[in-house]
Order: structure tokens, then C-alpha cells, then sequence
């Protein structure tokens, strides 16, 4: 497809046109394609950035995904927070501003099991109107009951959609199962999860090929699940000391990273783009003018790590330590709203 | 002769209705409410903390000076349009409701069956109903049937600035209106709203074109000014649009030598 084309008609998704987005003489269009991503954004957004935190209740886990700190061959601390510490920990959260929180956990189906969650969900209902997962792959009747309990949100990443990768980064564990992950967003969309968060690690494979198969995944859910929103995070891995970058080949650079988050907003325009404070402020605070319509603030990715600061249970580093305040007072000297809540406990009876 | 527009026994002044999302700060928001001359606001309740009158979307809408119209955006069927009505009620006791039910969260088209369906309830339990639907005259005399206050067709999809896309379908709805019509959804630019009202639309309302512009305060002033324009234009009554010109020498004019 000719590039000046997938850049400026409004066609939507195509493998054609994402495959010309993404293409390395595309990347000389980089600041064109931003320039028309912020104005699709903005007309359909706003000038707005919603804010969430993630709350994370477990970093047991029953998997060995080498480029995860939880992994359960690594000596990492472990720490369980009850149902009353994980309300606390909300608590501090829910004084910070915040509305829309993200339960995440380890594959810790013994601890955070379904009536856990869904417990959990009915205390949190009090304080957040929108409550999301990030959680193991559960079935239909489990996310049946979540969805009651008040969770109408869920994330799950692939890591790779590509098969022989996948196997090669997810040997033993439930996770080696490839289809009962990928299938898992269906899964929630069919019990009335609202929004469906995909995305893939990004530096696991070739993230051409990556990108296509997540366009393709997206296509599908938002074709089959019409009444669910699909939004895309961007999860990446950093050089840092405990990866090895020979496991890991295909790590991206900033530029790379732009021409994904850009390329996917031109082709699907009404999608939330998330990014999460695993990337740099200068980054953030860049990207939330160009694409991104929702991002976490002030987290704390270590089970109670709210109440206390203890980084050594964190699943990975924070690359972005501002307060929730500070976001939002970066995004207000951009001209964009913070919005703390954009949903309603009302719409789950 | 300066007409009103009344809906259920309230009297407006302006036919101008302001929509509240996608500004940069709640000032900005109020400026241009202010601007707008607007005597109706509507605010989505997934948004505020409608029990809240701290929340800071509410506080900075003056509400001795605008009618806040609650809307249930997000709903996906009737069943959660009427709990999320009952409760802002509850709250608030705000009577009045923008019934908005839109399953798809893409494009935000409203749903005509469950919009009926929501809309019969609510009427019975006393709410003043303006639903929100697609062009569609037969549904729009369907919601007059059942009570609704006004209703609110699509001029094209919600935040899309397309304008009256919908055109000939909102003719129709207009011709057979025991009610108000008031355009909402997709009006880009005031030259839009003016059109609406010139076809005579009761009101308009309008958000993403305010908002979104470069300078909503500017933006609002000029929404103001073409919704009156077109009113006054619909009052006066046009000349009518012929598709040719009257000839100076017509050709049968031989007839009357």
C-alpha cells in the first residue's frame, strides 16, 4: 500500500495498511504519523487522560516466564496480602484520586482464587467505580462471577503470539498452554467484561510480525464481542540486570515503540491505548499528546507496597516515580484533563 | 416575535444544549458553558460523582444558572439506563434525563429497542425523558406515544463533526414532531447547527465541537450565534430554493400579447 495513503485515508484496519505503517520507510513519516494520530485522538478522546492504579494482592506464582521477576524459580521475597491489606492498600489509593483500579496477581490460583477476586471486587465497589483484572486466564462461569462481583475490566498480554516462542519462553506451568491464554479475552467478553486489554511483550519476537497478529486479534474480538472495548498496552522490556539479552533479541527502541503506538491508533481510532509507569516520564509524558488515552500513576508493583515503600517484591521496575498528583499536574501543564472516573459501579447490578 | 422553547413546561431562552466531555479543565468547560449562552448543561453520570456535590465537574457548573441534564452515556441496555437513572434521581432529585443506550462503544449508535424500552419506564416512573436516538421517524413517533419531552436524533455519529449526514430522516421527524427536536450528535461546525435550525430543529446540542477546537470559549460564542442565526432564519421563513431561474423572456409569454 502506498505510505502517504496508509497515512492520511481514514481506512481502519488492514493488514495492508498496518504493514505500510509499520514499515522502515515509514519511520521517515514518524512525525506526520504522530501529527495525525494526536488529531484522531483528540477529536475522539478529548483533550483527556484517564488514570488508574494497579493494586497488586500476590507475587506467588506458579509459572517460570524467565523475563518475570514473580517467576517461581527466582528467590524473590513472597508476599500474599490478605483481603483486609488489600483494602487498605485501596484505601490509599482511593485518597490519592484514583477511581479505576487494576487487581493484579500471580498465577496464585490457591490464594487468589475466583471467590477471593470477587470478594475482594464487592469491598472495592465501595470506593472505585470500575474495577479491572490482571490475572490468570479463568473460564467463562469463573468470569460469570467476577463480572457480578463488580469486575468489568480485565487485561491479559499473550507475551508472544508467536507459537514456537511462546513454547519455547512457557515450558512448564498453566501457562504453556497457548489457546486457553489466547482465547481468554473471549472468554470474559462472553461473561459482559466491558473492556478487553491486549497487547504482547514486547522484545519476545519479531515485533512486526507481533504487531500483526495483535492487529488481527483485536479485529476479531471488536467484530465477534461488538459491545466490548478493546484497549492495547505496550508493555516492554528494558535492558536491566536480571534479563539476558541473549534470550531476549528483539528489544525496540524508543523510535520503534512510537511507530507501533502510532501505527495501531491510525488503524483503529476509537481504541484505548494504555501505557503503564514501565516506561520513562519523558516518554509518558510525550506519548499521552500523541496517543494514549490511559495510563497508571504513582504504582506500586510489589504486593502491599502502597503502605510500604519495599521494592524488593516488585514484579518490575518503575521507570516513572511520580505521585498521581504530579501526573495529573503534567498532564494539566499539556492541557489535558486527568480523569479520575469515567464509569459507574451502577452499570454491574 | 421572539418564539421559546418549552420542554415539559420549561420555558429556554437558548436552543443551544452543551455537552460537558473532552475539555482540557473544568474551566475551560465553564468559560465556554458561559460563552455558549446555554440554559441546559448535561453531564454523563459515569463521569461525575453524581452524589458528590464536591466533585469538581459538578462545582464548576453553575446549576442557579443551567439546568443540569444527567445523561446515562455507556449504558449498554435498558436495564442499566433505568438503575443508573434511578440512582442519579435518588441522589440528586434532578428529574430530568438525557437516555442515552449505546451497545456499541465504537461508533456509540444508540440502541432503538432498548431506548424504548428504558424510555417506557422511566416515563411511567415520572422522569422527563429526552431520549437519544438515531434518525429514525418511526421509533421518534413511537417515544412521543409513549411521553417522552423531547426527542434527540443524530445528525451522524456521536463526536464525528460530520454534520447532517442524516438529513432527510430528521426532515421527516420534524414534519411529524408533537415535540421538540432537538438535533444532537456529530454537528462539527456551527454552519451545521445553523442548517439544523433553518430546517427547523428546536435546539441542538453540541460537545466534541466545542471542546475539541482549538478555542472552545471562541468556538461556543460562534455555536451561539449560528443557533440563533438559523432560528431567526426558520422564523423568518425562507424563500424557498428554486432549481431555476425565472426567465426574463418566458417562452410562452406569447400567450398573453
Amino acid at each position: 500500500m502506498d505510505l502517504q495513503k496508509a497515512i492520511y485515508d481514514d481506512t481502519g484496519y488492514s493488514v495492508e495498511r498496518l504493514a505500510a505503517l509499520l514499515s522502515p520507510e515509514a519511520q521517515k513519516y514518524l512525525e506526520p504519523m504522530a501529527q495525525k494520530a494526536r488529531q484522531i485522538t483528540r477529536q475522539r478522546f478529548g483533550n483527556t487522560i484517564q488514570l488508574y492504579a494497579p493494586l497488586y494482592v500476590s507475587n506467588f506464582c506458579v509459572n517460570s516466564c524467565p523475563y518475570c521477576a514473580f517467576n517461581r524459580q527466582s528467590d524473590l521475597p513472597r508476599k500474599r496480602l490478605t483481603i483486609e491489606q488489600a483494602c487498605k492498600e485501596a484505601d490509599i489509593l482511593a485518597d490519592d484520586g484514583f477511581r479505576h483500579i487494576l487487581i493484579v496477581s500471580g498465577e496464585d490460583t490457591k490464594f487468589v482464587s475466583i471467590p477471593y477476586l470477587a470478594e475482594l471486587s464487592q469491598k472495592l465497589r465501595e470506593k472505585f467505580s470500575s474495577i479491572s483484572i490482571e490475572i490468570y486466564p479463568a473460564s467463562t462461569e469463573d468470569y460469570e462471577k467476577l463480572f457480578t462481583a463488580g469486575i468489568d475490566s480485565i487485561a491479559i498480554y499473550q507475551e508472544t503470539y508467536d507459537r514456537s516462542d511462546y513454547a519455547k519462553f512457557h515450558k512448564t506451568g498453566p501457562k504453556a498452554d497457548y489457546d486457553w491464554r489466547l482465547e481468554t479475552l473471549q472468554r470474559a467478553a462472553q461473561a459482559g467484561f466491558r473492556s478487553l486489554g491486549l497487547g504482547f511483550l514486547i522484545g519476545l519476537s519479531d515485533w512486526h510480525a507481533q504487531m500483526q497478529a495483535l492487529a488481527q486479534h483485536a479485529d476479531y474480538l471488536m467484530k465477534k464481542y461488538w459491545q466490548a472495548k478493546v484497549s492495547f498496552s505496550f508493555p516492554r522490556l528494558r535492558p536491566a540486570e536480571n534479563v539476558d539479552e541473549k534470550l531476549f533479541k528483539y528489544m525496540i527502541s524508543d523510535t520503534q515503540l512510537v511507530q507501533m503506538m502510532v501505527s495501531l491508533r491510525l488503524c483503529f481510532p476509537d481504541s484505548e491505548i494504555v501505557l503503564s509507569t514501565r516506561e520513562k516520564p519523558n516518554f509518558r509524558d510525550n506519548m499521552a499528546q500523541i496517543c494514549v488515552t490511559r495510563m497508571s500513576a504513582g504504582s506500586r508493583t510489589n504486593p502491599g507496597g502502597y503502605a510500604q515503600k519495599d521494592e524488593s517484591l516488585s514484579q518490575f521496575e518503575i521507570a516513572d516515580d511520580r505521585t498521581p498528583d504530579q501526573v495529573a499536574e503534567m498532564l494539566k501543564s499539556k492541557n489535558l484533563q486527568a480523569v479520575w472516573k469515567d464509569w459507574d459501579k451502577a452499570f454491574i447490578k | 416575535m421572539k418564539d421559546k422553547l418549552i420542554i415539559a413546561g420549561k420555558e429556554f431562552s437558548s436552543r443551544l444544549f452543551i455537552g460537558t466531555g473532552k475539555y482540557a479543565s473544568n474551566k475551560i468547560m465553564a468559560d465556554s458553558i458561559e460563552a455558549s449562552g446555554t440554559q441546559m448543561v448535561t453531564v454523563a453520570l459515569r463521569r461525575v460523582d453524581i452524589q458528590n456535590p464536591q466533585d469538581n465537574m459538578l462545582a464548576a457548573i453553575d446549576r442557579k444558572k443551567y439546568l443540569l441534564l444527567p445523561n446515562t452515556s455507556g449504558a449498554r441496555n435498558a436495564d442499566e439506563a433505568v438503575r443508573l437513572a434511578r440512582l442519579a434521581r435518588a441522589a440528586t432529585e434532578i428529574n430530568w434525563l438525557k437516555l442515552e443506550v449505546t451497545p456499541d462503544p465504537y461508533y456509540l449508535l444508540p440502541d432503538p429497542v432498548e431506548t424504548l424500552k428504558a424510555a417506557e419506564i422511566l416515563v411511567k416512573e415520572g422522569f422527563i425523558v429526552l431520549p437519544y436516538i438515531n434518525a429514525d421517524p418511526v421509533l421518534a413517533k413511537k417515544l412521543q406515544d409513549i411521553g417522552t419531552a423531547t426527542v434527540m436524533p443524530l445528525a451522524s455519529p456521536i463526536g464525528s463533526n460530520q454534520g447532517l449526514k442524516t438529513k432527510a430522516a430528521i426532515e421527516i421527524i420534524i414534519a411529524q414532531a408533537t415535540v421538540p427536536v432537538v438535533v444532537d450528535a456529530g454537528l462539527g461546525m456551527p454552519s451545521h447547527a445553523a442548517e439544523a435550525m433553518e430546517m427547523g430543529a428546536d435546539a441542538v446540542l453540541i460537545n466534541t465541537a466545542i471542546a475539541t477546537a482549538g478555542n472552545p470559549v471562541k468556538m461556543a460564542e460562534a455555536f451561539k450565534k449560528a443557533v440563533q442565526a438559523g432560528r431567526e432564519a426558520f422564523e423568518a421563513g425562507s424563500s424557498g430554493v428554486k432549481n431555476q431561474a425565472d426567465a426574463s423572456s418566458p417562452l410562452t409569454g406569447f400567450l398573453r400579447d
